[in-house]
């Protein structure tokens, strides 16, 4: 059986859901190969989990340069291995650097780039989500190999164990891959709290909040369901929460298993970001808002009323 | 300096989109086509970088006719002239495909910076800075919520996952900018006006010696076989809360296994 590379996306050592999640689906496409891009010493940490969800291969690609640089390196170090190993597909995470690590290989590769993929058949034939949700597209790369970033949380990671031999990959980069410099990377506390896009619930602040102090609200809804905190637009343009935590058409797409929406009208810039959410609960004051075409189940009502009384009935179901 | 910005025209993202049913593009001849939003913070982005170091700004686009609205409402807000690569082989043609012509076009440019929107609203892809950075073997700087620039030297601050890298590099560069950069200037009754004046050059694939085979339907190296509408989603149960709505939140939470 063919190799089916699957990009790792990590973070302080520890494996991204949406790595685990593609190489569930690796697996029924083919041998899943996960490759790491990163510092040496990176892929050590990692090999274990991989090992845990199928991963029959671990391609450590690391070199220093490969973090000091923006994006260029993985894409070089990543084609590098393509044309040696000759897979029958590439998975890469469809988030920010992964889109930008996919468009570089298209180029490096003249091979054809899909994005956004929800599911990947056997044949190629790709599922993508387009137009805020609201339409499904059925697609194929008809120039070279399926090179297709997935949506995160598009499928439920499963385990399934492997032992993993781990293979070193020698990079050679040129001066054009090291053009950019990457001289700090800096974390913003999002405490305990999981990231926004893999998360399987988001509670959301909208205008309806009414100021940042107020948003203490949304978080401690959001951490007793374990969840992640996010904003409308409206909201982060009031400056009640960081704009890194907006979900919208401008700002981050979830599709959760929970999406908790309070205090948000649902305004289609918003709605783009949110409607492909599994469940989807809203509260607010005003009963004519249009988050409740799309509810499962909504409360009409003050969110300073209803949250906290949630809140508290949570805890005594503990 | 010279920069150029890319604009998109692209259907409102505040209307309903669809695809064609013939062809599979997207519909433009019933939606109501705009400049992609992000790339107004491009154009901004551009003007208050020549307003501090001079120089020029030149918008690019590549589009059918009707995207010259979009060309002349982006000088409407200020930049000195536009290109418009426009050819009707272009039709059908994918991601790879533009990042050659608009490499093409950015190479007979010339600039020291490139500017374009961190993604656009239809496609969503994000590929387009880095596919051209690779093309052009130009710096890449993406993602950016603020951008400084001293002589030849650009650093951003890019944004991530986790929080913002700092990230620098010499000219020429891209550089793509999120909507947290800046506030973008309303066009004034002037700058609508002189927009009429302002120099618009079009080319052809053929002035960009780009192969009419390696672009539009011929070229395209992916392709939709199908696509549909997502049933819509329907309202479920509303309640109003009668001092019990809490209560009533966490049942529902409680029956779907939530909490």
């Amino acid at each position: 059986m063919a190799e089916v590379l699957v990009v790792v996306e990590s973070s302080g050592g520890t494996v991204k859901k949406v790595t685990l999640e593609m190489l569930t689906l690796a697996r029924s496409l083919g041998e899943p190969a996960a490759v790491v891009l990163g510092a040496p010493g990176t892929a050590a940490a990692l090999v274990d989990k991989l090992g845990e969800y199928g991963a029959t291969k671990v391609y450590a690609a690391e070199s220093a340069e490969i973090d000091e640089h923006l994006v260029a390196p993985k894409a070089t170090a990543l084609a590098q291995l393509v044309k040696a190993v000759s897979p029958a597909a590439v998975l890469i995470g469809s988030t920010q650097e992964g889109k930008e690590i996919a468009g570089r290989l298209a180029v490096k590769l003249d091979n054809g780039v899909l994005h956004d993929v929800v599911e990947l058949a056997a044949d190629g034939t790709a599922t993508q989500v387009a137009f805020a949700g609201s339409t499904i597209v059925k697609s194929k790369v008809t120039k070279g190999l399926p090179l297709v970033t997935v949506r995160p949380n598009s499928l439920t990671p499963s385990p399934a164990a492997a032992s993993p031999s781990v293979e070193q990959v020698e990079v050679a980069l040129s001066d054009t891959d090291k053009l950019a410099v990457v001289t700090k990377r800096v974390a913003e506390a999002k405490g305990a709290r999981p990231e926004l896009t893999e998360a399987s619930i988001v509670v959301s602040g909208g205008r309806g909040v009414g100021s940042a102090e107020n948003f203490k609200v949304v978080e401690e809804l959001a951490d007793l369901l374990g969840a992640a905190v996010g904003a409308s637009r409206a909201a982060t343009d009031s400056g009640f929460y960081p704009h890194a935590f907006q979900v919208g058409q401008t700002g981050k797409t979830v599709s959760p298993q929970l999406y908790v929406a309070l205090g948000i009208s649902g305004a289609i810039q918003h709605r783009a970001g949110m409607q492909t959410s599994k469940t989807i609960v809203a509260v607010n004051k005003d009963t004519e808002a249009p988050i409740f075409e799309l509810a499962d189940f909504g409360v009409v009502g003050d969110l300073f009323q209803v949250v906290p009384q949630a809140a508290e009935e949570i805890r005594k179901r503990r | 300096m010279k920069i150029v910005v890319l604009v998109k025209q692209v259907p409102d993202s505040g209307a309903e989109r669809n695809l064609r049913a013939d062809d599979n593009t997207v519909d433009r001849a019933s939606a109501n086509n705009v400049i992609n939003e992000m790339d107004e913070y491009a154009i901004e982005e551009a003007l208050r970088l020549q307003e501090a170091h001079g120089g020029e700004v030149t918008v690019l686009t590549m589009g059918p006719d009707r995207a010259t609205e979009s060309i002349r409402k982006a000088l409407s807000m200020g930049p000195d002239a536009a290109v418009h690569v426009l050819d009707d082989a272009l039709a059908g043609t994918d991601a790879l495909g533009t990042s050659k012509v608009l490499a093409a076009a950015i190479g007979e440019l010339a600039p020291d910076l490139v500017i374009a929107g961190a993604e656009s609203t239809d496609a969503r892809g994000q590929v387009m800075p880095h596919m051209l950075a690779e093309r052009l073997g130009y710096a890449a700087l993406t993602g950016a919520r603020k951008l400084t620039v001293e002589g030849s030297q650009l650093t951003v601050e890019r944004q991530t996952e986790e929080g913002y890298e700092v990230v620098t590099a010499a000219t020429p560069a891209i550089v793509s900018v999120w909507d947290t950069i800046n506030e973008p200037r309303y066009p004034s009754f002037k700058g609508i006006m002189a927009a009429k004046k302002k120099p618009v050059a079009t080319k052809s694939l053929a002035d960009l010696q780009v192969p009419a085979d390696q672009v539009g339907w011929t070229g395209a190296t992916t392709t939709v076989l199908s696509h549909s509408k997502r049933p819509p989603r329907s309202a479920g149960q509303k309640v109003a809360d009668s001092g019990d709505g809490g209560t009533a939140l966490v049942e529902y939470l409680s029956s779907e296994k939530f909490v």
